[in-house]
Parts: structure tokens; sequence; C-alpha cells
């Protein structure tokens, strides 16, 4: 079954959101991310695809430094968002990681009512000043993520109650409600059913208006579906970088073609 | 007793011998019926063995212990009847004249055993002239009293019936393996599902180990009850579950004891309750260290060394108490400074060892409990940015709340029940004080204290150690319903 590949004409305006410079990540003395170099648009979705165990998460957990949980985990080079060096000794990785909001391959709610989830990340920071604007900011979270109409009923019903797409938006929307500029998705769609992906890929569309968004994927249809610009990664190196049209439609590198040719042809 | 000891063991031998032969047969009858070709068998060869071993254990073994169950009521009702009522007159009762009969018959037994006496000798003793008491004596086993001949004429038929009795099993057991092992020796053929019958088998011993752990919880539970019963026959319940004195007195040297009960729940709860307040914040806050802040070289040593806290005898903690903590208190809250301290033991050094030793048990249980919540929980967390201190107050620990409350609940059951720290650190004194440097008791120390030395079984002074017991039983069993009603209750709201 051929997708219909989207081609998306919009992404003219090239104000780079995010910019990578020789990054190499060893895990202890595995060499598992090697001189990638990118460049990441703002309002635009940007897909990473290739085989799995290539790095693409490793490289999508150095932009808001997720690696730097990891004991044996070490990063070389220069990431900038905004121009601003992420690894300088003066960012605080937890205020960096607000602001660069990331989504997991498992919907991972917290144990908590649904309110309590999404206002966990403004508690924390400390973005509302009473519980009227707390309210305003879930609700308006919740609209983001597509999940409003769902459950403002029972908005104090455990998360973990959800169903597992419901419960991937509610994670997109306590991501949104710390009001990040990046938002970074690894793989968000492969525990879901194909309607959750369906809605959730919607979602992925409407939050490029506001956000640069990032998202890992397995499934090439889903890069091109939601993807303006796709990356191909293969054994640690970005292997080629441009238009998902031009990525899926006439690759130039053998190695991306015949990973494309070898799933979807 | 002695006598059967032989036989049983016998028994059980050959019963063994029986299955392995019948095993070995089974098998081979079995693949000759399917002309020595396994694959035309409904099962594996080894389960028609099996099956035949199955047969020639399980009836028998059963039979084996019902009869030993029935026998001695059997032969104790027999002997009973034969008393005549000139041995009851004195006053005795039934029980202490049985108790003699076993006794002489006992006796007789280790004499036989032991080649002191020829088995015709031992028959025959009633009518020698030999002083039995004496006799007895001489080879270590001891009469309250002397015997008279009625009580020996009991013991000889009691010994003759037990005799006849452990014959008549062995033979009984042996024909019920044997016949059924022949007759499943005559099943194993070729279309026999042998495989199904071992399943059941299986199933049988599964159920019959639960059933053994049941039955004798309950065995337990009701022998506590009975002789909590018996108590309140002797001593008003409202008494002992109101009065606010304990002062057993001891039978026989007038007087009458008070046993209430609420100084000793009080002691119980104030030497908990400390104990608990330091267990709880050190064991949590040194399980959340390891479990989410120390490196993995750290933990690999710090682990096993608060692990081996838990495999100190309490005895060491209760000398720790009274040789090393209670004179260190003494020295800071005794008459020298603050005066608040009159002696070494006292609820607070019991509380303060008690709350050591219970330690590891809060770490590790809550240690397990944490590293069971979901790495993807924590990493939800610092992709929002918080801190990891914020991840362990606001996400790791409300999840972990259920296991870590039950976890405190079992360190609670554990502080209840301790006994020789108490024993050693808070002293004997059963008192009702809120002053924490007092020296005060517990539920478990006054049941040694009633137990030992000459207990006599029939004083209320004894009987309340059941009572006493049934107290704390009760106690426990509410704490680990609770624990189980509070998991449960989160488990529904979160899972
Ligand atoms: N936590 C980790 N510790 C050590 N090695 C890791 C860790 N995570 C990933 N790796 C290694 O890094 C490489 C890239 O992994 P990953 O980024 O997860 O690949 P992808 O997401 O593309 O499937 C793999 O070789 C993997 O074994
Ligand atoms: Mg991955």
């Amino acid at each position: 079954m051929r997708e219909e590949i989207n081609v998306e004409t919009d992404v003219a305006v090239n104000n780079v959101k995010i910019s990578a410079k020789d990054v190499q990540v060893f895990y202890g003395d595995n060499h598992a991310i090697k001189d990638v170099t990118v460049e990441i648009e703002d309002k635009t979705v940007t897909a990473f695809i290739g085989p799995s165990g290539c790095g693409k998460s490793t490289f999508l957990r150095c932009i808001n430094r997720m690696n730097d949980t990891i004991d044996v985990c070490r990063v070389v080079g220069d990431i900038r968002i905004d121009g601003e060096n992420i690894y300088d000794p003066k960012i605080d990785p937890v205020q960096l990681r607000a602001k660069v909001g990331m989504v997991f391959q498992k919907p991972n709610p917290f144990p908590k009512s649904i309110y309590d989830n999404v206002a966990y990340g403004p508690r924390i920071h400390g973005l509302a000043r009473n519980k009227a604007e707390l309210d305003e900011i879930v609700e308006r979270s919740l609209r983001s993520g597509a999940i409003w109409d769902e459950v403002k009923d029972r908005l104090h019903a455990p998360g973990t109650g959800l169903s597992g797409g419901q419960q991937q938006r509610l994670c997109i929307a306590r991501a949104i409600a710390t009001e990040p500029n990046v938002l970074l998705m690894d793989e968000p769609c492969s525990a879901l059913d194909p309607i959750a992906t369906a809605q959730v890929e919607e979602l992925i569309d409407e939050l490029r208006r506001s956000y640069s968004v990032v998202i890992v994927t397995h499934s090439m249809q889903q890069a091109a579906r939601v993807s303006q610009k796709t990356a191909f990664f293969h054994l640690g190196s970005l292997v080629e970088y441009g238009e998902t049209s031009a990525i899926f439609t006439n690759p130039i590198d053998p190695r991306t073609e015949s990973y494309i040719t070898g799933r979807i042809g | 007793m002695d006598g059967g000891g032989m036989p049983v063991f016998w028994v059980v031998a050959v019963i063994f011998v029986v299955s392995v032969v019948g095993f070995i047969t089974g098998r081979a009858r079995a693949l000759q019926s399917a002309a020595g070709d396994a694959r035309r068998l409904h099962s594996l060869p080894i389960y028609y063995g099996s099956n035949v071993a199955l047969w020639a254990i399980v009836p028998a073994a059963a039979a084996l212990i019902v009869w030993l169950l029935m026998q001695p009521m059997f032969v104790n009702s027999k002997v009973i009847e034969t008393l005549p009522a000139s041995l009851l007159d004195g006053g005795s009762s039934i029980g202490l004249v049985m108790s003699d009969v076993r006794r002489v018959a006992e006796g007789l037994d280790v004499a036989v055993a032991q080649g002191a006496l020829s088995r015709d000798a031992a028959a025959s003793i009633g009518s020698s002239s030999v002083n039995i008491r004496d006799f007895l004596g001489s080879i270590g086993v001891a009469l309250g009293s002397d015997v008279s001949p009625e009580v020996v004429d009991a013991a000889q038929l009691y010994r003759g019936l037990n005799a006849t009795g452990s014959t008549l099993m062995s033979w009984i057991v042996l024909a019920i393996s044997v016949l059924g092992a022949a007759y499943a020796y005559g099943r194993s053929n070729a279309d026999f599902r042998a495989r199904n019958v071992v399943e059941r088998g299986a199933l049988g011993l599964l159920i019959g180990a639960a059933s053994i752990a049941i039955v004798t919880t309950i065995g337990i539970l009701f022998a506590l009850l009975f002789n909590t019963i018996e108590f309140f026959k002797l001593y008003p319940a409202t008494e002992f579950f109101f009065g606010t004195n304990w002062s057993p007195s001891f039978s026989g040297r007038g007087g009458l004891s008070e046993l209430g009960v609420l100084p000793l729940l009080w002691g119980t709860f104030y030497i908990s309750f400390i104990a608990m307040l330091v267990a709880v914040p050190i064991g949590l806050f040194s399980a959340i260290y390891l479990s989410e802040y120390a490196s993995s070289r750290v933990r690999s040593v710090a682990k096993p060394l608060i692990e081996i806290l838990a495999g100190i005898p309490t005895i060491v903690y209760g000398l720790f108490a009274l040789l090393t903590v209670g004179p260190l208190l003494v020295s800071m809250f005794g008459k020298d400074t603050l005066n608040w301290m009159q002696g070494g033991t006292a609820v607070m050094t019991a509380g303060l060892v008690m709350g050591i030793m219970l330690i590891p048990f809060v770490s590790s249980l809550s240690d397990d409990i944490i590293n069971a919540v979901p790495q993807a929980l924590r990493e939800g967390s610092y992709g929002l940015g918080a801190t990891q201190s914020e991840t362990i107050r606001l996400v790791i620990l409300p999840a972990a709340l259920p296991g870590i409350v039950g976890a405190i609940l079992l360190a609670a059951s554990r502080a209840i029940g301790e006994t020789m720290i108490v024993v050693l650190g808070a002293g004997a004194a059963a008192r009702l004080s809120m002053n924490p440097f007092d020296a005060m008791t517990t539920i478990t120390a006054k049941i040694v204290s009633q137990l030992t030395g000459d207990a006599d079984f029939s004083s209320p002074e004894a009987l309340v150690a059941f009572a006493l017991g049934m107290t704390l039983f009760a106690l426990t069993l509410g704490l680990n319903v609770f624990a189980l009603f509070i998991v449960r209750k989160y488990r529904e709201q979160y899972d």
C-alpha cells in the first residue's frame, strides 16, 4: 500500500531553531553518534528516520540534554537553540528541559489526576500566580493537545485510566503546558492503534503552527505524512537531510534509497 | 509414641521401594504394550511410571496419616473406659491420671529399648515386687508420685493397644500401597492417558501443600482461642481488657492477681511508636539515596552492609540496648543532668534500638518498591524540567506510596511482636506513663515472664499468656488487613 506523499510547500521561510555542529555521542566506548551536523527549522516538523539502533533517540535526547541523566553517556560538539549553546556551563539542563518538551515512545502519564498531570510542569516552574491561572493553563494545554473535549468532565480522574491514544495526547498536553518552543517526540505512535495514531498525527500537524517539532519514527509513511523535513540516520551518522518530498522521491545517497525502497517499495 | 517411631519409618521406606519398583515396571509395561515404540504411547513413558508410583504412594500415605491421627484418640478412650472409679476419687482428674499412665508406659518402652528390661519382664512388671517409680527413675524417667497398681495395669493396656495398632497399621498401609501399585500397573497400556493423571496428581500435591499451611494456621489459632476462653472462665474479660493494673500474684501464696492488659498495650504501642519514628525516616531516606542517587558502585557496597543489620539476632540488639544505649541515655538524661531518667532500661532505650533493628526492613523493602516504579515516569518528569528531588517527591514517592505504607506496616507488626530488645532494654515494669524515659514493658515480654519457671497451666496467671497472645495476634492481623486495604485502594486508583 503506497501512501500518497504529502508535498508541503510552506517551508520556504528558512529560520533556524536548532543547529547542531559536529556532534559526537559516546556511551562508554560505544561511539553512538558520529559527526552529526544539522539545522532544524522553526515551525516545522522534522522527522528522524533510520534502522533501529542507528542513534535517532540518542541524538534527539541530546537536544534537551536528557542524556545527562545517563552516567556513561558523553556528548561532544556544539548544539544551539536560538543561537545559544545549550551545552554551555551556564545553562541549567533542568531549565532547558522545560523549554524543550519531550514526548516518549510509551505514553507515561503520572499516576495522578488528568489535571495534576498537566499542572505538574507549571507548578514546579511557578508559571501560574493563582488557581484560576493554573486552571486556564491546564485548559489551554489540553485544548492544544486535542483532548480537552474528551476529558473536560473528568479532570480529576486518574490519567492512567485513559486509553493509550488519549494518554499520549495527555502527555503532549503536559509537555505543552510548560510553554516550550521545541517539542521532541520519540516514536510517539509506536504503542498506539491506527485510529489513535491518526489522531496524534493530526495533532502534530496542528502543533507545527506554534512549535518546532522533531519526531523520531520507524514508519516511513508516518514521516511522509507529518513532516516537512526528514533526516536519515545510519550507523550513528546523518546520511541525508532535506525536504521530505525530496528524500522520499529522489534520494541522493544510495543508503537512503535502499532503506526507503527496502521498506515501502 | 516411641514404639511407633520405627514402624512408621520402615513403612515409609517400604512404600518408597514399592513406588520405585512400580515406576520401573509400569513404564516398562506401557512400552511393551506399544511394542517398544514410545511414539505409539498416549503419554511419554515417564508418565506411566509416575502414575504407578503415585498410586503406590498417595492412598497409602493418606491412610498412614489418618491412622496416626486416630490411633492415640482410640487408645486413650479405650484405656479411660477401663480405669477403675477408685482412681478418680482422690480429686484428681482423668487428664492427670492419663498423663501418669502415659508416662509409665513410655518409661517401660524406654527401659525395653535400653535393654534394662526384657520384653516379657516389662509386660509382667506390675505383678513383680519392683518399685516402679525407683526403677524408672534409675533409667532417667522421673515420675511425680508413686504408681498405683491400677495405673500400671492401665499402662500395660496402653502399651498393648499401641503395639497392636502399630502392627495392624503397618500391614494395612503396605497392602494399600501394593494394591494401588498393582491397580495402576494393570492400566499401564498404550491408550491410557497417564499424562493427565499425573497432571492431576501434581495439582493435588500443590493443593496439599497449600492446605497444610492453612490448616496449621487455623490449628494454632484454635489452640490460642480455646486457652483464651479457658482463661476468661477464670478471670473476667472486662477486667482483662479494661484493667489499668498489671500485678500477677503467684498462685498458692494468697492474694488475687490483677491482670489488666492496658499497661502492656500502652508499653507496646509506645515502644513501637518510637521505633517507627527512628526506622521510617532513616530507612526511607536511605532507600531513596540508594535507589535514586547512589552510583552502582556505592550501591553494591552499601546495600549488603545495610542488609547485614537485618541478620543480627535480636538478642544482640538487646545487649546493645542494655550495655550501650541505656547507659548513654542515662548519662544524657539521668540524675546528673536533667533527672528525667531513673535507670538504663526505658521506653526510649528499647524504642531507639528497635528502630535501628527495623531500618534494614524499611529500607530494603522501600528500595525494591522504589526501583519498581517505571523508569518512564522518571524520564517524563525530568523531561518536564523537574529536578531529581522534585521527581522523587512529586512522582516517585506518590507512585510508590501504597507499597511503602505496606512496608511500614510490616515493620510495625515486627516492632509489636519483638521481645528480646524489650526484655533487656525496657525493663519489666508494667506501667501507664507518658514519660518515655520510664521503664515499661510489652505484651510479648510479659508472655515470656508468665510462662518461665514452673507454670501451672490451670491458673489464670499462666493462661493469661494465651489471652495476651490472642490480643497480639488480633493486633497484627488488624494491622496487616489495614495494610492490604490501603494497598488495594491505591491500586484501584492508579493502575
Ligand atoms: N542508555 C544507553 N546506554 C548505553 N548504550 C546505549 C544507551 N542507549 C542507547 N545506546 C546505544 O546507542 C546506540 C543508538 O541507540 P538509539 O539511539 O536508542 O537508537 P535508535 O533510537 O535509533 O533505535 C545503540 O547502539 C545503543 O545500543
Ligand atoms: Mg529509539
